[in-house]
Parts: C-alpha cells; sequence; structure tokens
C-alpha cells in the first residue's frame, strides 16, 4: 500500500464521522462502538479531562489443541477488528480504522495476546496517522503485546504518521515467554509528503522472560533536540525496526550493513545481547525505502533461519 | 567525600581509555555529516540528548546504589548494536581499574568479580561516583558531559577545527547538559519503584549505523 | 656494534595491582613487559620483527603494536608470519600515541593482560609505541623495560638533541647503521652524543641489513630477562 495515501477509513455502517464519536453520549457512537462501551469517553461536561477519544481494543488468540482460535475480538473506538482468512495454521486479524485517529487527546490501547501454542499475525489495514486535533493536547497510542510458551506472534503494522501540528506519545510493550517467537515490525515517517512532522515519542521496550531484551525510545520532530541532525535522523523522514525473536537464530551472527545506496537509507541488521533474536534498524528518506532496506534485511534472516 | 572529586572523575584525563574513542565522530566526519562547528554542534547535542541521557540515567541509577546486575542488563538492551556494547564494556573495564585504583570499594570489587568481562561503562561510572562518595546527579552530570566531550575533542583533531570554537560549544550545551543530568537523576530516583524500565532509553538510530559502519572499517584513528 | 655497558638491573619497585604487578594472581611471575617508542620510520616495527625471529625459538612471545592511524603494523607482523596471529593485538590510540602508553595505559594494558592469560605461561611481551616524537616514553606502569629506537638517516645530531626517550630509555638503539656512509653520518659522534646524554645507560648500533643485525638488542633482552627471573625466584 501507500503509506503517504491518507487514513482510509473503510467506515462501517451507522459509524459517524468522528464528531459523533467524540459526542456526550456514547451511545451515539454506533453500533460497533456500542458493544463495548469505552471505558471513559472524554468530552463531558465539567470533565477537565481533555477532549478526545479513550478506546481499549483487544485480541487474544489461544490453541485449543488442534488450532489457532481467536476467542476474544473486542473492538474499540477507532479500532474495528477484522478477521482474516487463516495463512497455514496463523489466524490473521487485522486493525481497521473506524475513525481518524489518533487526535490530540486520545487515549489509545491495543492489547494483543497470543496464548500457549497460540500462532497469530496482527497488522493494519492502513497507516496510522497521527493528527493535530481539536487541541494541541498529546495522543497516547500505547500497544501491548504478550506473547506465551510456544506461541509464534506476527506484529505487522503499516507506518505511523507523525503531521504537522500533532503530538503522538506511542509505546510498543512486549512481553515475551521464553520460548514465544516474534516478528514485529514498526515504521514511523515524519510528515506527509513534503510536511514538516509533528512531534512524535516512541518507545519499543521487549521483555522476555520478564527480562529486557531491547528498549529504544525515539522522539523526532520540533520541538525535539537536534532530531534532524547528523547523530540522530539527519536528512530521512522515514525510521523504522524489524525484530525478529526465534530460538533458531545465531546471536553469533555478524552485524550486516545494508547500505549500498546511501542516498536510499542506511539499515544495519545484527544480533540482540545473549539471546536469538535479530534487529534491524533502518533510516530512509521515504517510507517505501524504508520498507526496501527491512524487506532486505528480513531476506537475510530468513535465510538465516532457513 | 568531596565536591573536588567530580572534577577528578570528568577529567579527560581520567586514565580511563576515552581518549580512544570519538563516539561516533569519526565515522560522522569520514561520512562528512559533520565537518565544521554547526554540524559539531548539531551532532553533539543530539547525542547528549539521546546516548548522553541513556548513560546518564544508568550512571545516576549505579551511583544511587541499585543494582549493577540489573543495570548492566538495562544497559544491554539500550544498546542494540554488537558494536558499541563491545566498546562499552571495554571502556567499562578500563573505567573500573581506574576507580578501584583511586577510590577503592567492596562495590567495585563485586562489580569486577561478577562481571570479568567488564560491565557497561556508564554502569562503572555511577558506581565509581558512588564509591567516590557523589551524588546520582554527580555521576548523571558526568555521563552527559562525556557524551559530548568526547566527541568534541575527537572533531578538533579529525577537523583541525578551533580548539576554542569547540570549547564554546561546549560551554553553550551546559545548560541542556544539567538539564538532561536531572532528568536521568530523577527517573534513577523511581527506580526503586518502577523497576529499570523508568530509565531513559533515548535511542539514536544514525549513531547506531554509524557505529556498526566504523567497527567495520580498517583504517581508522579512533576506537569507536 | 657494541653494547657499551652492561643491562642495568631492573628495579623492582612496589606496584600496585591495577597496573603492572610483578606477579599474577595466582602468585606466578608474569612477562618481562617491553616497550618499544621511537619516531616514526626509525624501525621499530622491523626491530620487533627481528627480535621475533630471533628469539621466538627459545621463548614464548607475544606482541601489541600501538598503529596511529590502520592497524598497519599489526598487520605487517602477521603478514611477515614472525609470531602466529593469536600472538598479535592491536591497540587504537585516538591520534594520541603517546597518551596509550605514558597517560593512560589503560587500553595497553588490557592488551597486555588479555595476552598473558590466553597465551600463559609467555616469557616476553613486546609492546611498541605509534611512531611519535622525541618525547614519547613509556609509563612504569605499563613496562619493566624500554627501548628507544632511533636511526642514523634522520641526522647524527638526534643523540644530542636528547628528550626523555634518549636520554632515559633503557636501551637506546641507533638503527640502520649501514646508511652512515651515504647520509653522511659520523657514528662515532653519535655514540659520544648519546653517552653524554645518557651517561652510563646502554646504547646498541645495529644494522637490520645484515645477517644477525639484531643481536646486540637481542642478547640486551635476554640479559633483562634473566635479571626479572632473577627477582621472581629472590
Amino acid at each position: 500500500m501507500n503509506a503517504t495515501a491518507p487514513l482510509t477509513t473503510t467506515t462501517p455502517p451507522g459509524h459517524g464521522a468522528r464528531a459523533d464519536a467524540s459526542a456526550a453520549d456514547p451511545a451515539d457512537a454506533g453500533p460497533t462502538a456500542c458493544e463495548h462501551v469505552p471505558e471513559a469517553c472524554g468530552n463531558s461536561a465539567g470533565s477537565a479531562q481533555p477532549p478526545g477519544v479513550h478506546a481499549s481494543a483487544r485480541i487474544r488468540a489461544g490453541h485449543n489443541g488442534r488450532t489457532t482460535t481467536v476467542p476474544l475480538l473486542h473492538s474499540d473506538g477507532p479500532f474495528h477488528l477484522r478477521r482474516l482468512r487463516p495463512r497455514g495454521d496463523r489466524a490473521r486479524v487485522s486493525v481497521i480504522g473506524a475513525m481518524s485517529a489518533p487526535l490530540g487527546g486520545d487515549r489509545l490501547t491495543l492489547d494483543v495476546t497470543a496464548e500457549n501454542h497460540a500462532r497469530l499475525e496482527v497488522g493494519t489495514a492502513a497507516a496510522t496517522i497521527a493528527l493535530r486535533g481539536p487541541t494541541t493536547a498529546p495522543a497516547t497510542y500505547d500497544v501491548r503485546l504478550t506473547v506465551g510458551e510456544h506461541a509464534s506472534l506476527n506484529w505487522l503494522p503499516q507506518p505511523l504518521i507523525s503531521t504537522r501540528g500533532s503530538t503522538l506519545h506511542q509505546t510498543c510493550a512486549v512481553d515475551l515467554a521464553p520460548s514465544a517467537r516474534l516478528l514485529l515490525r514498526e515504521e514511523q515517517q515524519l510528515g506527509r509528503t513534503a510536511e514538516p512532522p509533528g512531534l512524535l515519542s516512541t518507545r519499543l521496550t521487549v521483555r522476555c522472560d520478564g527480562r529486557p531484551l531491547l528498549d529504544q525510545h525515539t522522539l523526532y520532530g520540533e520541538p525535539a533536540n537536534a532530531w534532524d541532525g547528523p547523530a540522530v535522523l539527519g536528512p530521512h523522514r522515514a525510521a523504522g525496526q524489524l525484530l525478529v525473536v526465534h530460538p533458531r537464530l545465531d546471536p553469533g551472527l555478524p552485524p550486516l550493513l545494508i547500505e549500498d545506496d546511501p542516498t536510499a537509507g542506511h539499515a544495519v541488521l545484527a544480533p540482540l545481547a545473549d539471546v536469538p533474536a535479530l534487529l534491524i534498524t533502518a533510516i530512509a528518506p521515504t517510507s517505501a525505502r524504508l520498507r526496501r532496506l527491512l524487506d532486505t534485511g528480513l531476506a537475510h534472516v530468513l535465510a538465516a533461519t532457513a | 567525600m568531596t565536591r573536588a572529586a567530580l572534577l577528578v572523575l570528568a577529567d579527560g584525563r581520567f586514565p580511563a581509555g576515552g581518549y580512544a574513542h570519538s563516539g561516533g565522530m569519526e565515522a560522522a566526519v569520514t561520512s562528512r555529516d559533520v565537518y565544521d562547528a554547526a554540524t559539531l554542534e548539531a551532532f553533539c547535542r543530539g547525542r547528549l540528548h539521546t546516548a548522553g541521557l541513556t548513560a546518564a540515567g544508568l550512571a545516576a541509577a549505579a551511583a544511587a546504589g541499585h543494582d549493577p546486575l540489573a543495570l548492566d542488563e538495562a544497559a544491554d538492551a539500550r544498546t542494540p548494536m554488537p558494536a558499541l556494547r563491545q566498546v562499552a564494556r571495554r571502556l567499562g573495564r578500563q573505567m573500573l581499574r581506574a576507580a578501584r585504583a583511586t577510590w577503592p570499594s567492596p562495590g567495585l570489587d563485586l562489580l569486577a568479580r561478577v562481571r570479568p568481562q567488564g560491565a557497561h561503562q556508564p554502569v562503572v561510572l555511577g558506581a565509581a561516583a558512588r564509591s567516590a562518595g557523589l551524588t546520582p546527579l554527580d555521576a548523571a552530570q558526568c555521563a552527559a558531559y562525556e557524551s559530548v566531550g568526547g566527541p568534541a575533542t575527537a572533531a578538533v583533531r579529525l577537523l583541525g577545527l578551533d580548539p576554542l570554537e569547540a570549547t564554546a560549544l561546549l560551554a553553550r550545551l551546559t545548560g541542556e547538559l544539567d538539564e538532561v543530568a536531572r532528568t536521568a537523576a530523577a527517573a534513577a530516583g523511581r527506580v526503586p519503584a518502577e523497576g529499570v524500565g523508568a530509565l531513559p532509553a533515548a535511542s539514536a538510530p544514525l549513531l547506531d549505523v554509524i557505529a556498526e559502519r566504523h567497527a567495520a572499517r580498517t583504517v581508522r584513528l579512533f576506537a569507536s | 656494534m657494541h653494547l657499551d655497558h652492561p643491562a642495568t638491573p631492573l628495579s623492582l619497585p612496589h606496584r600496585h595491582t591495577h597496573s603492572a604487578d610483578a606477579l599474577r594472581p595466582d602468585g606466578s611471575r608474569r612477562a618481562l613487559r617491553v616497550g618499544l617508542g621511537g619516531p616514526v620510520g626509525s624501525g621499530k616495527t622491523a626491530t620487533v620483527a627481528a627480535l621475533c625471529r630471533t628469539l621466538r625459538d627459545r621463548l614464548s612471545i607475544a606482541v601489541v603494536t600501538n598503529d596511529i592511524y590502520t592497524r598497519e603494523d599489526a598487520e605487517f607482523l602477521r603478514r611477515e608470519a614472525v609470531l602466529p596471529p593469536e600472538r598479535i593485538a592491536a591497540v587504537e590510540t585516538g591520534a594520541c600515541p603517546h597518551t596509550a602508553i605514558r597517560d593512560d595505559i589503560s587500553a595497553n594494558l588490557e592488551a597486555v593482560e588479555q595476552l598473558e592469560e590466553a597465551l600463559h605461561p609467555l616469557d616476553l611481551i613486546l609492546v611498541e609505541s605509534g611512531g611519535d616524537n622525541l618525547t614519547a616514553t613509556f609509563s612504569r606502569g605499563l613496562v619493566d623495560t624500554q627501548v628507544f629506537v632511533i636511526d642514523v638517516a634522520s641526522g647524527d645530531d638526534i643523540p644530542r638533541k636528547g628528550g626523555p626517550g634518549i636520554t632515559t630509555a633503557d636501551l637506546l638503539v641507533i638503527n640502520k647503521t649501514d646508511l652512515a656512509p651515504h647520509v653522511g653520518a659520523d657514528l662515532g659522534t653519535m655514540a659520544a652524543d648519546a653517552e653524554k646524554q645518557r651517561g652510563p645507560l646502554p646504547v646498541a648500533f645495529t644494522s637490520l641489513a645484515t645477517t644477525d643485525g639484531i643481536a646486540p638488542v637481542a642478547d640486551w633482552l635476554g640479559e633483562c630477562l634473566a635479571s626479572w627471573r632473577a627477582g621472581a625466584a629472590a
């Protein structure tokens, strides 16, 4: 898909415009949102809360002894969850944007669990676009991924795009059981074409058996310090990571630089400390080039695990 | 326990191996991303608020007496590049040798025993600060200063920049340096309640990429 | 080709464990550490290579190089196969070769200790400095004894100029004596100036172009090693 395209909202019937969703009466938000009343909905009269959507969506996959099932699919707010046809024995779920989000003041949570032995892939149908919204208040978007023993999770969302005037704090917290497998891709694009970005903070925390495996926090866009300088992003406007945790990976693999054409970006594929995990760190001028670097890196990883 | 111990610890002449490392500056100069005082300043500010902040948090937490092994593990998680982990441990060993000679303590001896291959340098720096009777904020300040002092000195050697200009740049950064140290020390104060996840994990993709590129070069002046 | 004076007995001052303790943690005596310094192009690496070739059958040797910009010296020694590659370690000096051997010896100490650990028992570790100026000397925390290498082609007035390397090194090597007639260098003047600067400290004239040209240095090292081991027995 074209990551620079605006969020395509495949709005389900009855789903009103954003103004409805954040209206005082949650019942107006439409049937999908009504299935599960949001834990908190901003904009209520007399509240000190800034306006914004508070939504918490959940996905839980289990294994019934024969195959992976998805007993819990809890759509909420901008997250409309849809089952896709399984690929082999891997269940698949797509997160579809049901409204423009995140906007300033939004509090969004997405919780994904792959229980023991389950095999699950979760993606998003379109890029997630952080917009300024009615206030300059920051939005938060927290993703929690939990992967049980011998379970496998692919978390492959489309890019997160920071647009002018927006402030978004995104976190992705991953908890892995010792035998869990993970394929995670996170991409950030700073501004749409020729647009200066808003402020985008992302924190990726991966723990395995309770111990920290990877902890990275990035802060891009004004007024972050020197984010476009020669130590952080330089001229690049897309950044991303691809993490593979798999018992067959060799932690002694030598690091690999992927930067045949420096103007097209740089990537490094390298093992994390003491665990069978490989991380690809990439930066590029555009999302499309970033994706190409991550795909090239992934091809090397797959070759190494074959 | 004296304030002047901070001057000894932060002195570039403290014999802990720092002179042979440029903090990514040599790689940035080689790729022509840093070529004058303005690009040097942007590099230093970027490094201060990313790698510097992260190192300052680890150093402050170690100076506060938190479990150095848990902090070392947290440092690994915050250092995804093998080249940078290797450099951090090598400098950690060198710092530990110097610290045990200057401010001997059972804490430093223990660290040497449990991490014979070296702990991450900021963790050792914090433990050294503690041994010298300094505070977590002192340790954070020292780590933050190191994160820009090293690259600035290296740039003077690599680019033939006016050393007065480079030092003026460091002086201009002192306000931000204090702020970074305060943030780091405050985060270290939350470790007992929230665990090592409370510590800053600020990262910079270009620093990571150029570190691996530099490690792969055979012709170079600085080890990192 | 003369050795003016017998090797000075090595003094064995009390060493703090953080640098050059004479004993290993297990109580055994560690290898003798010898520094080789001197200006660029005087023949330090050639001297190290010649010493290795002469002594490697009798002694267990390792080398640490301090290259300035490349790992060329280490590469040269490996290519020439004067020692197996695992016996050669390279230290990077961040454009400050004198710092690495004098003011902040931590990286060199690391390299020396790692070689000692990996190759125990070692008799001799040669630490070659990066080519520097006449003021560069080794810290006594890093080496037990040091050799300063100059050559006749750089001018026969170098010994007269002095400097810490020339005046205080345990052995001064004046290399490339075979070139003396071609560059108009007077070896007699050099010897006299060296003695004026160094008093009783020994001077060796070498020409590595001749067979066994390294002998004066190798012999001196042999005496140092004997004295080091005598210290161990005492």
